[in-house]
């Protein structure tokens, strides 16, 4: 058990950038909700699995929704912690600790929030090991852990509660609430106990991220090779260096859909890249040959600070370096892979692990 | 004739030009920029009217570039204090107005926040209803000590409503004296951005009224009364000094606008990539249709996040002044130039001194010779190797495609460019280059430019661009274009991702001729 401190919070917006594959929203605004909570002088506790009793009652937390609106309409906090109220009010349990449902993007940091408004302390886990676009592409799910009740709140204190049949109606259901709320809503979901938690989340994934920020920011201070520093700390694999030589875009059903084209440089001269994202990075192919592919975790970073560059802001002439990391091994079970293996994207190809690709 | 004059503060000189009607240079002048940048600059307008001798009363406008609210801002000396106002509780509340400034800005504009409740969603629907009273009472407490206010309403991009009620409160509270900046006015999406903009806009605005007096006091007592005055904006075009008084912010940038600005009026280019190589540093922008292609992404200013459109803008410590040692720069002589630098009889070697002996090119007052008695031919051209890879980066990093781009070079240093640059199809150096900035000061038009959301599923597309049209118009006139010469000049819809009902944001630019 530890408290986290201002620059946890600035290492864990590089780490939650880099694990963010490219989408999962801007993790500036979710730091500047926690970090806001510490100069209050409220205390944002980080407790390892280990310590989490089998009993104990552990509810994840999330901003769901469409990150451009939570640019603009930035949350109030207290959204955030009704949500929480609602399950101990009438579930008439009490919450002992929050989670954080994914750990790639800006839903790493609004856990935090809640903690440092709540004084929750939270698991040092998620449901993902990286960041998706819908609610039933967690590793709960896989465990056949329901989302529902899903306690949805705004702002105003508006709020619906989903009872759903099944995790994929939660996400259908949750969603055209979303956009009814004004385009985002803060969720509470998954409820389970500890024991669950520690069977089916990924572990320890706040520190992973806080420690990826911490090599990068180590390995400026020390003039090591940043890339090389950020290899060391992730296990991931240098896949391609180059030269963004094209970005497509287009909004297709409400998804960032899109590529974007790399022109190697160095030992990758003469080849290029193609990376698809929606949202997130999904599949990388090197002149037409699959690379990798969803749910490995694909990121395309500065080649020069190592910061992760998001799917909105890729663009002609960037240099970037391109390392996929793998990703949890249960995303790579039968109902991992239906749940968001590259089938479930549109893409008609069987998902290789990155080990026997690379 | 009509006669215009352009005075443009750079980092290193302020220039000045005077042309007629055709562009032709009357007549040109370069000063050292002053640390307080008004006696350079004041002394450069003085100095141009003089050499205009009896033409003066030819004189019809001075357009002026000048970078006393970016110092302002960077320095964090000459700011005016300002109340910041938000409008959005219950959204917003974890994290305030000011949050992520440095400490010694947020000290220099006071510190003053106020949030209350309303704001719109991005359909234009309130996200609750406007607490006009609870702001009347809390503005009670600020009777007396604030000048300038500025006001941040959340979508007020969408729907300005809650803005313009503050507006009229802050008024009938604090006094009709008081100056309000709107956020809506400023730029769009990205609240905690929006906001601090708004907030820097209301910390210069009485800088900038303290400059316009001065000048009109010096262009009065020089009998010149009736002259007209402008000022650079940061996307190349200029705006009468009424509405510069309201809206300082987008004048920051003018001077670096200008030279790209000024390089399509030397050559007619529209579409190019322009290097600016000043003393200090060499700007990298491009030309679209004539005018500085603007930057996507938010632009720290002072340590503090904005969205106001800038000009996209790479600028590398490599130019006339920058000193040569084992590493090149990032220092510089800067002015000392011609004073320090060997090919001009003193000691310190300089990227001048380099490219004056790799292109073999002689320049008035300038000996290069001098510099081969220190080092050798493989010496310079292996330092002009390196230099030139460092621009040939910069002009790859600006593009937004593959394949060769014409590049217009300007400014004092415009000759250290090599004329076959890698990624160039062509280098053109225009005669007058280093007056570009000036040049295009004095050459420029009236323009606005706004952004606006809609959704496509509540308004018709159609009616949405030309509502955002007349707005932008009607901005323009206010800025002071004639209504019968503004052209539409760019219209942009960008779709918000994530966002149901067909949202976009659209962004119009016009451009208009002043007055005569």
């Amino acid at each position: 058990m530890r408290d986290l401190n201002v620059q946890d919070l600035e290492n864990l917006e590089v780490g939650a950038g880099i694990l963010g594959t490219g989408g999962g929203g801007d993790p500036y605004i979710g730091k500047l909700l926690a970090r806001e909570q510490l100069l209050r002088g409220k205390k944002i506790t980080l407790v390892d699995p280990k310590e989490v009793d089998s009993e104990s009652e552990i509810l994840p937390v999330a901003m769901m929704g469409a990150p451009v609106i939570m640019i603009e309409k930035v949350p109030g906090g207290k959204e955030v912690v009704k949500s929480l109220e609602y399950f101990e009010k009438n579930l008439k349990e009490s919450i002992d600790f929050i989670t954080p449902i994914e750990i790639g993007g800006v839903n790493s940091t609004v856990p935090l929030a809640v903690a440092g408004m709540t004084g929750k302390p939270v698991v040092d886990g998620d449901g993902e090991g990286r960041a998706f676009p819908e609610l039933q592409m967690v590793t709960f799910h896989l465990g056949d852990i329901q989302a529902s009740p899903v306690a949805m709140f705004d702002e105003r204190g508006n709020n619906n509660i989903v009872m759903a049949t099944d995790n994929v109606w939660a996400e259908r259901i949750a969603r055209s609430v979303t956009v009814r709320f004004g385009g985002s809503a803060y969720v509470a979901l998954y409820h389970m106990k500890g024991i669950d938690y520690k069977k089916w989340a990924v572990l320890n994934t706040i520190t992973k991220c806080i420690d990826i920020g911490d090599a990068i920011m180590d390995a400026k201070r020390s003039g090591r090779n940043v890339f090389d520093a950020l290899l060391d700390e992730t296990g991931g694999v240098m896949i391609f260096s180059g030269k963004i030589i094209e970005v497509k875009r287009e909004v297709e059903r409400g998804f960032a859909r899109g590529s974007t084209v790399i022109e190697g440089s160095g030992e990758f001269r003469n080849k290029h890249m193609r990376i698809d994202f929606q949202n997130e990075n999904l599949m990388a192919s090197i002149d037409g040959e699959i690379i990798t592919s969803v749910p490995d975790l694909i990121t395309i970073l500065d080649s020069e600070t190592s910061v992760a560059i998001t799917t909105e802001h890729l663009k002609y002439g960037f240099r970037v370096n391109v390392m996929v990391m793998k990703c949890d091994e249960r995303w790579r079970t039968a109902k991992g892979l239906e749940t968001v293996g590259p089938r479930y994207f549109g893409y008609d190809i069987e998902y290789r692990p990155m080990e026997e690709l690379i | 004739m009509k006669v215009r004059i352009g005075i443009d503060v750079g980092s290193t000189n302020t220039d000045g030009v005077a042309l007629d009607e055709n562009n032709n240079v009357l007549t040109k002048e370069k000063f050292q920029t002053t640390e307080d940048i008004s006696t350079g600059l004041f002394n450069t307008l003085r100095k141009v009217i003089q050499n205009l001798g009896n033409s003066k009363g030819y004189i019809g406008s001075v357009m002026i570039g000048t970078t006393h609210g970016l110092n302002a801002i960077t320095s964090r000396v000459g700011l005016t204090e300002v109340l910041a106002i938000r409008i959005g509780l219950p959204a917003g509340e974890g994290i305030p107005p000011l949050s992520d400034w440095p400490e010694e800005l947020k000290e220099a504009i006071g510190n003053h926040i106020l949030m209350v409740r309303g704001g719109h969603e991005y359909t234009g629907e309130e996200i609750v209803k406007f607490d006009e009273n609870g702001l009347r009472n809390y503005l009670a407490n600020y009777r007396g000590k604030i000048k300038s206010v500025a006001i941040t309403s959340i979508f007020s991009f969408v729907n300005p409503e809650h803005e313009l009620k503050a507006e009229s409160i802050v008024k009938e509270v604090l006094g009709e004296e008081v100056l309000v900046t709107l956020s809506n006015k400023i730029s769009s999406l990205g609240l905690l951005e929006r906001e601090n903009s708004t907030i820097l806009n209301a910390s210069i605005r009485p800088l900038m009224m303290r400059i316009i007096v001065s000048i009109e006091e010096i262009l009065k007592n020089l009998e010149l009364g009736d002259v007209k005055l402008y000022f650079a904006q940061n996307d190349g075009t200029v705006a009468s000094e009424d509405f510069v008084r309201k809206f300082p912010i987008f004048t920051v940038a003018g001077p670096i606008s200008n030279s790209i600005r000024g390089a399509f009026v030397l050559t007619g280019i529209e579409n190019a990539v322009v290097f600016d190589v000043g003393g200090a540093t060499t700007n990298v922008g491009a030309l679209t249709n004539g005018y500085p292609r603007e930057s996507s992404n938010p632009v720290i200013i002072g340590g503090v996040r904005t969205n106001f459109r800038m000009p996209d803008i790479l600028s590398i410590p490599l130019a006339g002044g920058t000193i040569v040692r084992d590493k090149i720069g990032p220092d510089t002589l800067g002015f000392r130039l011609t004073k320090e630098a060997i090919s001009f009889g003193g000691d310190v070697l300089t990227a001048t001194d380099i490219a004056l002996n790799a292109l073999k090119i002689d320049l008035p007052g300038a000996e290069r010779s001098r510099v081969l008695k220190k080092f050798d031919n493989d010496f310079i051209t292996s330092k002009y190797v390196t230099m030139r890879n460092m621009w040939e980066n910069c002009l790859d990093k600006i593009k937004t495609k593959a394949g060769d781009v014409r590049l217009v070079t300007v400014g004092g240093g415009a000759f250290m460019i090599h004329s076959k640059l890698r990624g160039s199809s062509d280098v053109i150096r225009p005669e007058s280059a280093q007056y570009a900035n000036a040049i295009g000061a004095a050459t420029a038009l009236i323009g606005a430019r706004i952004d606006r959301a809609y959704s496509y599923e509540a308004v018709k597309r159609e009616k949405a661009i030309e509502e955002s049209i007349e707005q932008a118009k009607s901005i323009s006139v206010e800025a002071g274009a004639v209504p019968s010469t503004i052209e539409v000049k760019e219209v942009e819809e960008v779709s918000m991702p994530y966002l149901p009902g067909n949202s976009v944001k659209i962004s119009v630019k016009v451009v208009g001729k002043m007055a005569q």
